[in-house]
């Protein structure tokens, strides 16, 4: 663990954003985007014919709709792309009808699927989507289509929001949560409730009693994979099981599941051998926004440019 | 005879000191990590204003959450047994109890005999319990004493969406940021927690008379809105926090 800085906000996870080095979009023929706003982050992504060209990953603001722009001018700066250039721009996510110029919503049930699909392969039968304020659990077949889904809305055990909040509690950069809670020699017993708000309570009197915050922390991953697991339980998990959304990040939590379901979840790299050789970081929370997008590509080919 | 009923609840630990059916004294000190030492604090301090000694006390009963921490209790009791015993000897017509602290809300059915014959707890999500008020209560920047006087004040009623309390908590900041007043925002905390405590109330049922006890009770907003849900009065005990204590107290008796 670094230095403390004084008034860091540990649950401030990293931006992120790429480009294709190599590709001109002016070059494509059709040219989408997906922007995925949820309630932690917003995405954006834009794809020229299928292929990503790039993306952008953000905090979201208080107003859907200014975080849609800003992800937009995140993701295509120094790119020359305006709105005008893109074809389709397709909204999804909690804040999807808030997309200002935004041509379609579809729920992020059905994008998350879909890009799921294209980013870990036509194999995957089973998302778990762990996002920033709900859990979702849905079903695909081969062309990465919902079957059926499950989500927990209800309650913050399980999602980004709940480690935002342990993250402030440890005072430990949240994308680091993961890797210390997995540097225990032994695994402790798992903290009693799931409850985001008795469990703030339970680390504490367990770090006064002489815990240390590895084995908090430890603990308190073990109690979120549970949650996630009883969630899970519900649909039954097919192979291939492929993780998106913020928390497929924690490798804490999501060890502590596989090892929980006994299958294997898909390993964090993409299908398309192109960008593994462009060394394009695999960015577990773009999913909904690369599924929007390819159905932005859908919906054009259907009506003509 | 003289008996002791220790309350070890995850906020506040109770003792109350029973002398022949009467209460001749009474404690309350705050929970902190060790609940034995607080427990004998609040022992000693119940006996110090009954004018007692240690030595004066046939049995000592403990129940609550920390009741197994009590090692110098004679014997304990779970905390249905004990709600059921304090409030029949208090309200002897009450049929059914709800008993909402910081931690957890409990719905009982009892008997004139101060049995409970059915019971529902919600002991796993924060959104039923006094935690929620709290930190609501925090967030807003109000004490947890104003927000009865603010929920009175509201005008309009609203609806939260979330139950959770970290997703609740966000919710409210934006209420506060689109210029919903303090009131209304009050009462839709106070009504959200009734519908969680109305829910487990249906668990079991409810008939005549109705009772709240716990620390959730003293909010007379609570009350009001448990009312409105179930269309019926609801009796707060004069001291909601101390009915398990007495009812530990008077087990101890038989």
């Amino acid at each position: 663990m670094g230095e403390e800085r004084e008034g860091e906000e540990f649950w401030k996870w990293p931006e992120s954003r790429w480009k294709h080095p190599g590709m001109d979009w002016r070059k494509g023929d059709i040219i989408t985007s997906g922007i995925d706003v949820g309630s932690v982050s917003t995405q954006c992504v834009i794809m020229v014919d299928g292929e990503l060209y790039c993306y952008g990953n953000m905090r979201t603001g208080s107003e859907s709709a200014h975080s849609a722009i800003k992800a937009f001018t995140y993701a295509t700066e120094g790119t020359g792309i305006t709105v005008k250039d893109i074809h389709m721009i397709v909204g999804t996510g909690y804040g999807r009808v808030n997309v200002p110029f935004g041509n379609r919503a579809i729920t992020e049930i059905a994008c998350h699927g879909r890009g799921a699909h294209w980013m870990y392969g036509p194999t995957v039968r089973t998302v778990l989507d762990m996002g920033g304020q709900d859990c979702k659990a849905i079903k695909i077949d081969d062309k990465g289509k919902v079957i059926a889904f499950l989500m927990n809305d209800k309650c913050a055990a399980g999602t980004g929001r709940g480690i935002e909040v342990i993250a402030e509690l440890m005072r430990v950069p949240i994308q680091d949560i993961g890797d210390i809670s997995l540097s225990v020699e032994a695994e402790p017993p798992s903290l009693n409730y799931t409850c985001v708000v008795f469990a703030k309570s339970e680390a504490t009197r367990l770090l006064r009693s002489g815990w240390s915050k590895e084995k908090v922390l430890a603990a308190y991953c073990a109690a979120m994979a549970h949650r996630v697991f009883d969630l899970l339980e519900k649909v039954t998990v097919d192979r291939d099981f492929a993780i998106t959304g913020g928390i497929a990040k924690n490798k804490g939590i999501v060890k502590r599941l596989t090892n929980k379901l006994g299958i294997e979840a898909c390993e964090q790299q993409w299908y398309n051998t192109t960008y593994r050789d462009l060394e394009a970081p695999f960015d577990t929370q773009i999913a909904g926004a690369i599924g929007a997008a390819l159905f932005g590509k859908s919906l054009v080919e259907k009506r003509g440019k | 005879m003289i008996t002791v009923g220790i309350d070890c609840g995850t906020r506040n630990i109770k003792a109350i000191v029973l002398q022949d059916g009467r209460i001749a004294g009474t404690s309350i000190v705050p929970a902190g990590f060790d609940t034995r030492a607080d427990a004998r604090r609040a022992f000693d301090e119940a006996l110090l204003r009954a004018g007692m000694k240690r030595a004066d006390v046939t049995r000592i009963i403990a129940t609550g959450a920390g009741r197994k921490a009590v090692d110098f209790a004679s014997d304990d009791i779970a905390i249905e047994s004990a709600d059921a015993k304090g409030i029949v000897c208090l309200l002897p017509g009450v049929r059914t109890v709800i008993d909402v602290g910081a931690e957890e809300g409990r719905a009982l059915r009892v008997t004139a005999d101060g049995i409970y014959t059915d019971c529902a707890v919600n002991e796993r999500c924060a959104a039923g319990a006094g935690t929620f008020m709290e930190t609501m209560a925090r967030a807003l920047e109000i004490g947890f004493d104003e927000m009865s006087d603010l929920y009175f004040q509201s005008t309009k009623e609203i609806t939260m969406s979330a139950q959770c309390v970290v997703f609740a908590e966000s919710e409210m900041v934006s209420l506060i940021h689109s210029r919903t007043p303090k009131p209304d925002i009050v009462r839709a905390i106070i009504n959200a927690i009734a519908d969680r405590v109305v829910s487990i109330m249906k668990m079991v049922g409810f008939e005549n008379d109705v009772a709240a006890i716990g620390g959730v009770s003293l909010n007379k907003g609570f009350k009001d809105a448990v009312e409105r849900r179930i269309k019926m009065a609801i009796i707060v005990p004069p001291e909601p926090l101390f009915v398990s204590a007495l009812g530990a107290a008077y087990s101890g008796v038989e």
